[in-house]
């Protein structure tokens, strides 16, 4: 059977032919889909984690009692799984273990762009890198079938333009007869106590050597050898792009980017007059390629910064002397001058997050933020956000802000952040914040879903990946015993409501939070949420004051060429009835439609 | 069948279907037995920002990106965003655009005005141009929500796809409810000359 799908959707067809028992992930845009597919094949059991360390380790669990194990998490993602993932590349595994790192070149939806196949050489942990949507299914299977067979984790690294476009795919059969997981006893494997983990180093070493050398023989490290006056050593989407638009040249794709086949490297550099290297962000393979003194050429005329495109690197070739026939650009007549409007990404009509983000605007707060949807509250017009620098951030930024400025500005800080992200590592920021006694305020936005992702379930939802009701975390009731003695829950939809929680809880002298309860607007579970009535501005009424666009809801429109000095108007296929516009409207011109 | 690849982007705003007007689009290429790549953004832009699709079709390809200057056919949900990425296109590519406006953040909140005329700008720059009353089309078919099926029927006359490649995509992707009316809604756009 053949299939368009996605990279993320290959990589989960590939867990389930390759006979995966257990999937953990968080959310995190480009790996997402990942999860959201495997959670379709009842034969694995697939679980959103509360973050990626707890995914890392519930993966490594199902490893040790013998499971083949699928791990999946963005790029930022493996920082936070870090931890148990250099030791588990000293413990090695039972069953296969794959963590899949999905790298965000250009940084489309993320805070940086760190190229995670340095982790492969840092944790000392095979790494391989699929150029379509097929190769993320086979190099799934071989990627769990390398681990078993190296005793090792084995990374499988994407990136955006891999996890997101569609190509292809042939499918197989699921694999039968693997071993039925039970638990057998090898403390001395895996429990890393500085005698075990003496014993083990040397064997990490050992393994990595093996690959190494075996690295020159797997066919999925390819040589293609076509025109010699110029080499190519490439992989991942690059290859594709190099493929594209200089056909006519030799290619040494790479399949598995850590550890690198030196020999076949070699072999390609002597069998081509010219050697580069086209890879996106840092200069990885070069680096490790001219270390073994081997003459090619990379970044010195390739950026490093931002994800390659077919247009920059013909670009960067053509200043080697190196030209393509592809590409007819336009003339310039053809090319339109003026500068348009930007459109920015901005919170939906009905948002609970707006509201919150005006008062605090209003109250003139410094806002340490963190990493959702609510991030959108630094744009105009909100622009009420100072600092956002990883998942959970807020709360120890807050504390640390704390720490230093005068009284009067220590009542101005106010962390933000939402009910996936304080789950993910907010609570630990919280328990700091408590037990130091630092006076800040915390806001929680609940929205009761992880929606800047495209709205995955988490421990304060209720509900599981497979959609099964479960336990409901009561944020308030962890606050509390968190030691927070000033918990209140507001209606972040009730400006006055909203605004007296802020003035209070940030003038109080000791940690405070709160929460904001209601649903993100796209939840669609029924009696979550219902629309309100909507509302229209009655022109008659309207002063054209503006007030009301200093939310930045979709929904409302200016006319300057209507009324005295121009008019609102409410889209009413747009406004979902929350009505906050209608609280800032001194005039009482906004109302429920007729 | 042409060895030569076919490039199509789509282009608009987050929230008007793109993505799945391009799934439709690279389904029926697959049925036909092309090879097929094509690639988005998800994510943030998701939430009301500019959303570019690309599509990609022939006996073989490689890079899942159009090639800056080398899109055939540029199919516009919205004029703006139609307008803004014409450079993706190549000397004499065709364009097929929805008539329809929809104002960003800066327009909306009075800061900044959305630009008038773009329809002829494009024309004048791009002769091969069919401007399309999607939504009012869809109406005729009987439901306005299938203005994008009505695009896809006037992008298809451009291929050179046979007709139940086309019909054999939307019965795999539309919902069966909605089948009538979008089967409508796509011979009508594929009839639809300007």
């Amino acid at each position: 059977m053949r299939e368009i799908i996605s990279g993320n959707e290959a990589i989960a067809r590939g867990a389930y032919e390759a006979g995966v028992k257990v999937a953990s992930a968080y959310p995190g845009t480009p790996s997402t889909e990942i999860l959201e597919n495997i959670v379709h094949y009842k034969e694995i059991d697939a679980s959103w984690a509360s973050n990626e360390k707890v995914a890392l380790e519930v993966g490594i669990g199902a490893s040790f009692a013998g499971a083949r194990a699928l791990v999946a998490m963005k790029h930022v993602g493996v920082n936070v799984a870090a931890d148990p993932l250099f030791t588990l590349s000293y413990t090695g595994v039972k069953g296969g273990l794959v963590l899949v790192t999905a790298d965000d070149p250009e940084m489309h939806s993320s805070q940086n762009e760190q190229d995670n196949r340095n982790y492969a050489k840092f944790a000392k942990v095979p790494m391989l890198e699929p150029a379509d949507s097929h190769e993320c299914k086979e190099f799934t299977r071989i990627a769990l079938e390398l681990s078993e067979q190296y005793d090792t984790p084995v990374f499988l690294r994407t990136t955006t333009r891999i996890s997101h476009s569609k190509s292809i795919v042939t499918f197989a059969e699921p694999v039968r007869d693997l071993p039925v997981p039970a638990l057998v006893k090898n403390a001395a494997k895996q429990v890393m106590l500085p005698m075990n983990a003496r014993v083990r180093h040397p064997l990490v070493e050992e393994r990595m050597k093996k690959l190494s050398s075996a690295a020159n023989s797997m066919a999925i490290n390819r040589m293609e050898l076509r025109d010699r006056t110029v080499g190519i050593i490439t992989s991942g989407v690059c290859y594709q792009y190099v493929r594209e638009i200089f056909p006519q040249l030799s290619t040494l794709k790479l399949g598995m980017v850590h550890p690198l086949p030196m020999d076949m490297i070699r072999q390609f550099a002597a069998a081509v007059d010219r050697l580069f290297v086209v890879e996106e962000l840092d200069p990885f393979f070069e680096e490790q390629i001219k270390a073994q003194g081997i003459e090619v050429s990379g970044k010195d005329f390739l950026p490093i910064c931002g994800e390659l495109t077919p247009e920059r690197i013909i670009k960067a070739f053509a200043t080697k002397g190196i030209v393509t026939n592809s590409g007819s650009f336009l003339e310039e007549a053809q090319i339109p001058k003026e500068t348009l409007p930007g459109r920015p990404p901005n919170m939906c009509p009905g948002c609970p997050h707006r509201g919150v983000f005006y008062v605090l605007n209003q109250l003139k707060a410094y806002v340490t933020g963190d990493i959702g949807c609510y991030t959108l509250g630094f744009l105009p017009p909100l622009s009420s956000m100072e600092t956002c620098v990883c998942m959970g951030a807020s709360i120890g930024n807050a504390s640390g802000v704390v720490k230093v400025v005068s009284e009067e500005e220590r009542k101005t800080v106010v962390a933000v952040i939402g009910d996936s992200t304080f789950c993910h590592t907010g609570i630990n920021g919280l328990m700091d914040m408590v037990y130091n006694k630092v006076p800040a305020t915390v806001v929680i936005l609940d929205n009761r879903i992880t929606a800047m992702t495209g709205r995955q379930d988490n421990p304060a939802s209720g509900h599981t990946l497979s959609d099964e009701p479960t336990h409901r975390m009561e944020l308030a009731d962890l606050c509390r015993a968190i030691g927070v003695r000033h918990v209140r829950v507001v209606n972040p939809f009730d400006l006055e409501e909203t605004r007296k929680a802020l003035k209070e809880e940030m003038a109080r002298p000791e940690p405070s939070v709160i929460i904001t309860d209601k649903p993100c607007i796209l939840v669609k579970r029924v009696g979550v949420f219902l629309r309100g009535p909507l509302y229209s501005v009655d022109p008659e009424k309207c002063t054209g004051c503006r007030a009301c666009l200093k939310i930045g809801c979709p929904a409302i429109q200016w006319l300057p060429n209507e009324g005295v000095r121009g008019v609102s108007r409410i889209d009413p296929t747009l406004c979902t009835g929350c009505d906050v516009c209608r609280q800032l409207c001194t005039f009482s011109a906004i109302g429920r439609a007729k | 069948m042409s060895e030569r690849v076919t490039n199509i982007l789509l282009v608009g705003v987050g929230g008007q279907g793109i993505l799945l007007a391009s799934e439709i689009l690279s389904e029926t290429f697959m049925l036909a037995g092309y090879d097929v790549k094509k690639s988005e953004i998800h994510g943030m832009s998701q939430r009301g920002g500019s959303v570019v699709s690309h599509v990609r079709y022939g006996k073989e390809v490689f890079s899942p990106l159009v090639p800056e200057g080398e899109g055939d056919i540029l199919f516009g949900f919205e004029l703006m965003e139609t307008y803004r990425y014409l450079p993706l296109l190549k000397k004499g590519g065709a364009v097929v655009v929805n008539d329809l406006e929809i104002s960003p953040p800066s327009v909306l909140m009075g800061q900044e005005t959305y630009p008038q005329g773009l329809s002829e700008k494009i024309r004048e720059r791009f002769p091969d141009f069919l401007l399309v009353d999607g939504q009012g089309i869809a109406k005729e078919a009987g439901n306005p929500r299938a203005a994008n099926t009505v695009l896809l029927g006037a992008v298809s006359r451009r291929l050179d796809i046979s007709e139940k490649y086309w019909m054999q995509a939307l019965e795999k992707m539309v919902p069966l409810k909605a089948l009538e009316v979008n089967r409508k809604a796509f011979q009508l756009g594929r009839e639809f000359q300007g």
